[in-house]
């Protein structure tokens, strides 16, 4: 097995085969296998209750796989205990000890490790100095700032030098600002420490700017895991494509395949050709996704033989400051959104007949919807 | 601080700020009112009537206001004149003519052992107000007793209006014939023993009940809804019965010929049947049972409120589950351990019926004491002492509890 040879080199965590049921007749997990490389930002993104929270407690140890295993290094850690696991983590609400200053519960991790003392006050101190609240050393929880307690959540969970810090939806609860400069803050943390982090988030701009890589769950499973880029880029089906970005979709039937080119045959009429992607062979149904901002509106045939074009009706003209979105209306598809480029639109005016154009590597035929 | 930044509308500002407080106010208080004034006079009143009496010493002044007149004088030393003499004397014939001369025999008594023999044959005896001059002979004639220094300091003492007599005397504390503060005669000084043991069985009680409590609590605030709710009520059980219904159950099953001892001699574990009741394990039990309700369920409101996301975080920052549980959730429930185990003791310390009845004599607690001097003797004063000191070793806990529950600040930090 040489996945193994590799999985002892660079990778911290993995899940082999794992599910999990909670009531014995529905799977919340359904097959998970995921490397978690060593010093990397993974991300799990997902609508609610596709599973994330629980793969984290897996991996936490706070819920026992159903099927499969989880090891950390070469390691099962099936029977090693949560406490043991030498595992950071920070919780959505923050768990916050209320009884016990902010000191005393950044000191926690350390103090049930038989730290000395005074080196238990000396790593105390940098920890919340990194987080800037030494001031506030001497306060309880409760009073302190949402953003606040969500810092000292942070700087308790890394204080331990942890293997692997688990962060469940750490900035649900901040507005906008915060939540935008604590994301910077959590990306500093992990590139100066050297960090393996996962995340966890239903924000997809989040899990964009953020990670390194990025999984997306659905219903169970892993839809697809890959660079934020490649994910937007290249997503493989359907699900991915439209909960990542924005995303057109225009529905046919697969004439043919050649060398990785489909040509559909769309139901609206008409036909374009695509990157085959993720379609059985001819006769299947497809879903085609285009990227709004890969797409052009032609007033007139530009003779380019090589791009796909349909005819379309602008119905409107939205102004964004640094784009403008054109929604269209189509027979394949009533709301098609294009993203001109900022002064790109002069000449257009709703109601005007045009063409969109897009070229067939943008277009990628993907599992039906 | 806001008040500084509008300074010029500082004024009007204030005011209808002021005004509209006090109409809430108002409100509040129209609420609370019906209770207010049904507390006065349910608790309030007798509360301060019952603090009044272990205090007040009207029996001799009103019964002998001559004599108390007379000895306002005296220094203590030696015999009063004869003066007061004539004047016990006219004092005894009215008294004794109106029926009241009891009274104050009575309150004289507990100073002075035989007093009321002394007085009442004295008064049978004075046929007619002795010659003037000739008062203290005729007396002292009656009853030696008259002629004893000891006689009069107690009409002195006991001449009101308020004595510190009971008050002592609940302590096992008296004065002597010069006024002195001193140990009450070995046959009198029972208090101080039974106070020990209504603090030791209030203890021992609070105890058992945190035991036992403590895990059903737990248990209860970590369980599916369902289930907890069918929990809670066999918690509750107990109140559906009355208290009298379920003390008695606990004779029926710990008598010697009850189920406990029948069972143990039956499977042979025992030859003798044990004795389980009328001593101080019953009530231990029969106690702990009836208050292990008000133990529970100021823990449970309290647990209740713990999220389980502390124990996760503990073990997740390495703690093996009995330091979590020691460091993190323990003094969590702090509030409802102070709650509980004051509830139960201030409870404990005022039984009265469970351990009269499966008690023995040397497990009678300080509340049947003063029920029976409420109701046998009718020694209004002493009884109201004995409650007097009660009530304030339980003030005193309270404030403790209050000083050390404000102390400590256990809310917040889990904000969602
Ligand atoms: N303790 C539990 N008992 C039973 N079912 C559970 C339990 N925890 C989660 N589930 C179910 O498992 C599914 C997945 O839950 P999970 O918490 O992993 O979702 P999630 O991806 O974290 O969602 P969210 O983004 O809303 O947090 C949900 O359908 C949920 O109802
Ligand atoms: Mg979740």
């Amino acid at each position: 097995m040489d996945g193994g040879m590799i999985a002892t080199t660079d990778t911290l965590v993995r899940f082999t085969g794992v599910q999990k049921t909670y009531d014995g007749e529905h799977l919340v997990v359904k097959s998970l296998d995921l490397d978690i490389r060593k010093g990397e930002f993974l991300t799990l993104l997902g609508p609610s209750g596709s599973g994330k929270t629980t793969t984290l407690m897996m991996l936490a140890g706070f819920e026992v796989p159903t099927h499969g295993d989880i090891f950390i290094g070469d390691r099962p850690i099936k029977n090693v205990p949560p406490h043991k696991r030498d595992i950071g983590m920070v919780f959505q609400n923050y768990a916050l000890f209320p009884h016990l200053t902010i000191e005393e519960n950044v000191a926690f991790p350390l103090s049930v490790r038989g730290v000395s003392k005074a080196e238990t006050k000396e790593r105390v101190a940098a920890a919340l100095d990194m987080i800037k609240l030494g001031n506030l050393a001497g306060r309880r929880p409760g009073q302190l700032s949402g953003g606040q307690q969500q810092r000292v959540a942070l700087a308790r969970a890394l204080v331990f030098n942890p293997a692997l810090v688990l962060m469940d939806e750490p900035l649900g609860a901040l507005d906008k600002r915060l939540r935008e400069h604590m994301q910077l803050e959590i990306k500093r943390l992990h590139e100066t420490m050297g960090l393996t982090v996962v995340y966890v988030t239903h924000d997809q701009g989040e899990a964009l700017t953020m990670s390194d890589r990025i999984a997306v769950f659905n219903d169970g499973i892993v839809q697809q895991i890959d660079r934020p880029d490649a994910l937007y880029e290249r997503p493989v089906n359907s699900f991915v494509a439209n909960f990542i970005g924005e995303n057109n979709v225009l529905s046919g039937v697969v004439e043919n395949i050649e060398q990785g080119w489909a040509r559909v045959a769309l139901d609206a009429g008409g036909s374009v050709v695509a990157q085959a992607v993720n379609i059985g062979g001819a006769g299947n149904r497809t879903s085609l996704s285009l990227r709004p901002e890969r797409v052009a509106i032609e007033t007139g045939d530009s003779g380019d033989s090589t791009m796909n074009r349909l005819p379309a009706t602008l119905t409107d003209l939205i102004y964004l400051g640094d784009h403008t979105l054109a929604v269209l209306s189509t027979p394949a598809n009533p709301e098609f959104m294009v993203k001109l480029p900022a002064g790109s639109y002069a000449g257009l005016a709703p109601g005007q007949d045009v063409y969109i154009a897009f070229r067939p590597e943008d277009c990628r035929a993907l599992d039906p919807v | 601080m806001t008040a500084a930044f509008v300074a010029g509308a500082d004024v009007p500002l204030k005011r209808r700020l002021k005004r509209a407080e006090r109409a809430r106010q108002f409100r509040a208080l129209g609420l609370v009112l019906p209770l207010l004034a049904f507390l006065l006079f349910t608790f309030v009143v007798p509360l301060a009537g019952m603090i009044w009496k272990s205090a007040d010493d009207w029996e001799v002044p009103q019964v002998m206001p001559q004599t108390v007149a007379a000895l306002e004088h005296w220094n203590g030393q030696g015999l009063p004149d004869e003066a007061a003499f004539a004047a016990l004397a006219a004092d005894m014939r009215t008294a004794r003519e109106a029926g009241t001369l009891a009274v104050a025999a009575k309150r004289l008594n507990y100073i002075v052992n035989g007093y009321r023999t002394t007085l009442l044959s004295t008064a049978r005896k004075l046929k007619e107000q002795p010659a003037p001059g000739t008062a203290k002979e005729t007396m002292i004639g009656l009853s030696p007793a008259w002629g004893e220094r000891e006689s009069w300091t107690a009409i002195k003492s006991a001449s009101g209006p308020v004595t510190s007599y009971y008050l002592l005397a609940a302590v096992d504390l008296t004065r002597n014939a010069d006024g002195a503060i001193v140990a009450a005669p070995p046959d009198q000084a029972i208090y101080r023993d039974v106070f020990i043991r209504t603090f030791t069985i209030g203890f021992g009680v609070t105890a058992l009940c945190l035991i036992l409590g403590f895990p059903v609590a737990y248990l209860l605030a970590n369980l599916p809804t369902g289930r907890s709710n069918l929990l809670m009520i066999f918690v509750l059980l107990p109140f559906w019965t009355s208290l009298l219904v379920r003390t008695c159950a606990w004779i029926v099953i710990l008598q010697s010929e009850g189920i406990v001892n029948g069972s143990l001699q039956w499977l042979g574990v025992i030859d003798e049947p044990m004795r389980l009741i009328y001593n101080r394990f019953g009530v231990y039990m029969a106690m702990t049972h009836v208050l292990l309700p008000f133990m529970i369920l100021p823990l449970y409101s309290v647990m209740r409120g713990i999220s389980p996301a502390y124990m996760r975080a503990a073990a997740s920052l390495g703690a093996p589950p009995a330091t979590a549980f020691l460091r993190i959730y323990l003094p969590q429930t702090i509030p409802g351990i102070g709650a509980g185990c004051l509830l139960v003791f201030i409870l404990a310390i005022g039984y009265y019926i469970t351990p009269a009845l499966v008690g023995g004599a040397a497990d009678q607690m300080i509340s049947s004491f003063i029920a029976f001097y409420t109701t046998e003797t009718v020694n209004w004063g002493l009884a109201s002492a004995l409650g007097a000191v009660l009530l304030l070793s339980t003030l005193v806990l309270a404030v403790v509890y209050g000083k050390l529950a404000l102390g400590r600040q256990t809310t917040g930090g889990l904000k969602n």
